[in-house]
């Protein structure tokens, strides 16, 4: 085969930090001459590729180029948002011009504002969150690590006889942020993922599962054939899956679902849902929430870590939060707004989707590994439930009710003993953080929130 | 631009100077290696957003999008490349990097055509669009909701109203013809209210919209929604536990219409059917729900969140027959399903934006009404559930399961409807659950439009209807045995 010439040198090369520090610098301070009282500039510009693989041919070769500027704009305690990927200069000119005309429109809110001059005091953390390499890996090995990694799962037993596809995908992404008090300040960072989608078939019913390896350097991501093999157990585990009556029993989360579950507790813990009431977490700081088995943290400076940054959306320096310490809540996530209108200090928090307004949010979000592995866990559970999917969006953070579509394995007598699905599992946030009553070793950054194998003494399962 | 009308060509040859020499030299660029077909997507949007907040204009948002995507199919293999930038000296490396997906292809690039079709439909006309409205009187609609909303109960404690409005010039041009160029007006102003008693919270969301100016609001006012938003939130901070386990449950119209789109559509999105991944892929033909039900997707309502004139691969939208008296009739396909099954294309290839390729995607999903009154639905239940609004849904299209949540619904016992439940979600199994309607009223309504598609990370907007409907059995997730 031909190898597709998808090589660096056809790609114009992402703009220089110097550059974009300039042009960032430039907005604001027109913004300022428009009559701001302040203003800040955030630019991203990035690079994305992608390829899947699927039955072993290549099906789709993606590339993105991105860049975008965004700003906010303050008029006094009046503010306004405004983004947009042509950087022509009549272009900027034009949006800074309707910008600080919004902002004047706007009402008055007195927690609005750049950050306080003294979160900037610190000195920004030493952090390496760019890895070249796989910048530099030319497309026909991307391909050949996606290809391997299918070919591992549909190698590894008969039953498995079809595939939604497996992918590799990379991207570099450079953040430059300014402000109007002098703040100015750049960084790059990378990510790589690896995946693998494959179908399993038994008496004519197909299931499917998926499993993905993802970090920001290429060395650290699992082998395509680890990828593949894992991908293929979870949807051998499936096949022959069937309903369950309805009880009241423990369910085990497996550290994917486990995952899901502590971002919606994340989301609670948001200072712009607690702003807005609307979280269940709302005036708890200080008292116990959880077991005395959750600790969790919020760290943008874990090392490898998939949203390790030196800086927040606001340009404040990263830190480490000790959000839950056994299981009392100690700390919100907060960004400069949130934190001023609950009378508290910014945790470096603000994330910033750049056609979107800034709001607070979780960085690297976990909860600590406990002690016990996951076959440990599971013999302690007589009847009960491992969960390994969980869907729909049956989960309100502003009343804490949780009810969510669920497939996985049936325990019984401490084993795993068969699959099951079509059922619920149902109770409240609030119930399920106290009655954590094991906490798995088995921690590994499957995302940007992640956590260990979890056990909750007691939920509804709703089935036939 | 002054109306959803379609002008061909227009901002990107009157503000960016694009001209059709320009996106042909594009093209040939693009299958400058072979291959089968390539097409480009440029588009360019703009985006405002009010938020009010305890009563306070908290910010004003202004987004502007603008770039190409251009794109090339070899077989099944398919190469994409997109810049955020509509200036040739971009939009060019783009289709040479999309060109070499012919790694392998045969040295001959296709003709391009001399015919272009241009034809759009004009769906959605605009008396007084948004985005050319001065801030005061869309300000005036976010008053009145929260007004509205604050003084429909004192256990209201906090209120967001959200006005956001788009305009999104497209400009779809292929190697097979496709000229097509819409301008497409989107708005949705959506109220959610808080409302709380003894360390209890609930949420309330209400909203609407579609492809519509100003005028919208004065058939469906800002107080509607807010009323409605705060009255559900203050009916759930009295309702009781849901109850779990398989019961009847009756659906009321409008976006409950959303157990379609889970259930059936994405499973009938010929993407998934051609690589046989759906639990619908070979039925066609088939028995997949009582003769009760005709399913049909369409592109083509006026003015509604969902319609199109064309879709973002330049055909036009129209109406499909997913499932007619019971019988999977068709899936809903974009080129290139169409073209490697053989079928003809539906008006379904939508994408989220130019830097997204784009897939099969439903429109406006809804079950045609039959011949029940709503009335008489319900009081043929002894004990089930009524559910009458509803938050996301999801499903694995695989192995069929789908689920939907419910945000507002209510006990059914001896054929009356009783007290309010909590949030429940609802589970079942796609080609079997159609099967089990035994009911189906004469109240067909289409959603508000609040709705939005969530496929492979793409959101898109949708709409969704249904009437009154009766489910024989189905799991109700809830925690009350």
């Amino acid at each position: 085969m031909t190898s597709p010439p998808h090589g660096k040198d056809e790609i114009p090369e992402v703009s220089c930090a110097q550059d974009r520090e300039q042009l960032a610098r430039g907005v604001a301070e027109e913004a300022i001459q428009r009559g701001a009282s302040a203003a800040e500039v955030l630019v991203d510009e990035g690079r994305d590729f992608s390829a899947v693989v699927r039955l072993g041919a290549v099906e789709k070769l993606v590339q993105v180029s991105s860049r975008r500027l965004g700003m906010r704009v303050f008029h006094g305690t009046r503010c306004a948002i405004s983004s947009t990927s042509d950087f022509a200069p009549a272009a900027l000119h034009r949006l800074v011009r309707d910008t600080c005309d919004m902002a004047r429109a706007t009402g008055a809110d007195p927690a609005a504002g750049l950050p306080p001059v003294e979160l900037y005091a610190r000195d920004l953390p030493e952090l390496q969150v760019c890895f070249p390499a796989a910048g530099r890996l030319p497309a026909e090995e991307k391909i050949a690590f996606a290809r391997a990694c299918e070919e591992a799962a549909l190698k590894y037993d008969p039953r498995i006889n079809n595939s939604e596809g497996a992918g590799f995908a990379d991207s570099v992404t450079s953040v430059t942020y300014a402000n109007s008090i002098g703040v100015c300040r750049s960084y790059d960072k990378s990510v790589c993922s690896l995946y693998a989608a494959p179908l399993a078939e038994l008496d004519g019913l197909k299931q499917r599962a998926y499993w993905l390896t993802t970090h920001p350097d290429l060395g650290q991501l699992q082998s395509p054939q680890q990828v593949g093999a894992e991908a293929a157990r979870r949807v051998l585990r499936r096949l022959g899956a069937r309903r369950v009556a309805t009880c009241t029993v423990p369910v085990v989360f497996d550290p994917l679902t486990a995952g899901a579950v502590l971002k919606r507790l994340a989301d609670a813990l948001s200072g712009t849902a607690l702003v807005r009431q609307a979280s269940f977490l709302t005036g708890k700081l200080g008292s116990q929430v959880a077991s005395p088995l959750v600790t969790v943290y919020d760290d943008a400076l874990l090392p490898g870590g998939l949203a390790s940054r030196p800086f927040d959306a606001e340009g404040v320096p990263s830190q480490t939060t000790t959000v839950i310490c056994d299981g009392v809540l100690e700390s919100y996530l907060l960004d400069s707004y949130s934190a001023r209108k609950l009378a508290l200090r910014s945790t470096a928090n603000s994330n910033r989707p750049l056609h979107g307004a800034p709001c607070a949010g979780p960085s690297n979000f976990y909860l600590k590994a406990g002690t016990a592995t996951p076959d440990e866990i599971i013999a302690t559970v007589r009847n009960g439930l491992y969960v390994t999917e969980l869907i729909g969006f049956g989960v309100s953070i502003v009343s804490g009710n949780f009810s969510q579509g669920a497939a996985g394995l049936w325990i019984e007598g401490g084993h795993l003993a068969f699959p099951v699905e079509e059922i619920t599992i149902a109770g409240n946030l609030k119930d399920m953080l106290t009655s954590v009553e094991a906490v798995g070793n088995d921690l590994l950054a499957l995302g940007e929130v992640f956590a260990p194998t979890l056990l909750i003494g007691k939920m509804v399962i709703s089935g036939s | 631009m002054t109306s959803g009308k379609a002008e061909p060509g227009n901002i990107f040859a009157d503000r960016f100077g694009i001209t059709e020499r320009d996106l042909d030299r594009l093209l040939s660029v693009a299958l400058s290696r072979g291959g089968d077909y390539a097409d480009m997507y440029l588009e360019y949007r703009t985006r405002d957003m009010l938020a009010l907040e305890e009563g306070v204009l908290k910010s004003a948002t202004k987004n502007t999008f603008q770039g190409v995507g251009v794109r090339v199919v070899v077989g099944e293999r398919t190469g994409h490349a997109s810049a955020d930038s509509l200036e040739m000296s971009e939009m060019l490396p783009a289709a040479t990097a999309a060109s070499a997906i012919a790694f392998d292809a045969g040295p001959v690039p296709p003709t391009l055509p001399v015919a272009r079709r241009r034809s759009v439909h004009n769906l959605y006309p605009v008396l007084h669009p948004l985005a050319d409205c001065e801030l005061a009187p869309k300000f005036l609609l976010l008053e009145e909701a929260n007004r509205e909303a604050r003084a429909y109960d004192p256990r209201i404690v906090e209120v967001r109203v959200v006005l956001a409005n788009e305009v999104k010039h497209v400009q779809v041009y292929s190697s097979e013809g496709a000229a097509a160029a819409d301008v497409q007006p989107l708005t949705v102003l959506q109220v959610s209210c808080i409302a709380g008693k003894e360390g209890e919270r609930q949420i309330g969301i209400k909203g609407g919209g579609g492809r519509v100016g100003l005028e919208f609001f004065e058939l469906k006012s800002p107080s509607y929604f807010a009323r409605n938003a705060a009255r559900q939130a203050v009916l759930l901070l009295d309702a009781a536990e849901a109850p779990a386990g398989p019961m009847p449950v009756v659906l009321g119209p409008g976006w409950p219409g959303v157990l379609l789109h889970e259930a059936v559509g994405h499973g009938l999105e010929a993407d998934f059917n051609r690589k046989n991944l759906s639990a619908f892929a070979g039925r066609i033909g088939q028995r997949v729900a009582s003769d009760l039900c005709s399913v049909v997707d369409d592109g083509t309502l006026p003015n509604r969140r969902g319609s199109l004139n064309v879709d973002d691969e330049g055909n036009l939208t129209g109406r499909t027959v997913l499932i007619e008296n019971g019988i999977l009739r068709g899936y809903m396909h974009d080129t290139l399903s169409a073209r490697l099954t053989g079928a003809a294309p539906t008006g379904n290839g939508r994408r989220e934006s130019y830097a997204n390729l784009p897939m099969p995607r439903m429109t406006n999903t809804f079950l045609l009404p039959g011949a029940s009154s709503p009335e008489e639905i319900v009081r043929s239940v002894d004990r089930g559930l009524y559910a009458v609004d509803f938050g996301g849904g999801q499903v694995d299209i695989t192995n069929g399961k789908f689920v939907f949540s419910a945000s507002e619904a209510y006990l059914i016992e001896g054929g009356r409807v009783t007290a309010p439940v909590k949030g429940a979600t609802l589970i079942g199994n796609g080609p079997e659950v159609l099967t089990r309607v035994t009911m189906v009223g004469d109240d067909l309504a289409m959603d508000e439009g609040l709705g939005t598609c969530s496929k492979d990370g793409q959101n898109v907007a949708i709409g969704v209807g249904t009437p009154t409907l009766k489910i024989s059995e189905i799991t109700v997730g809830g925690t009350r045995k």
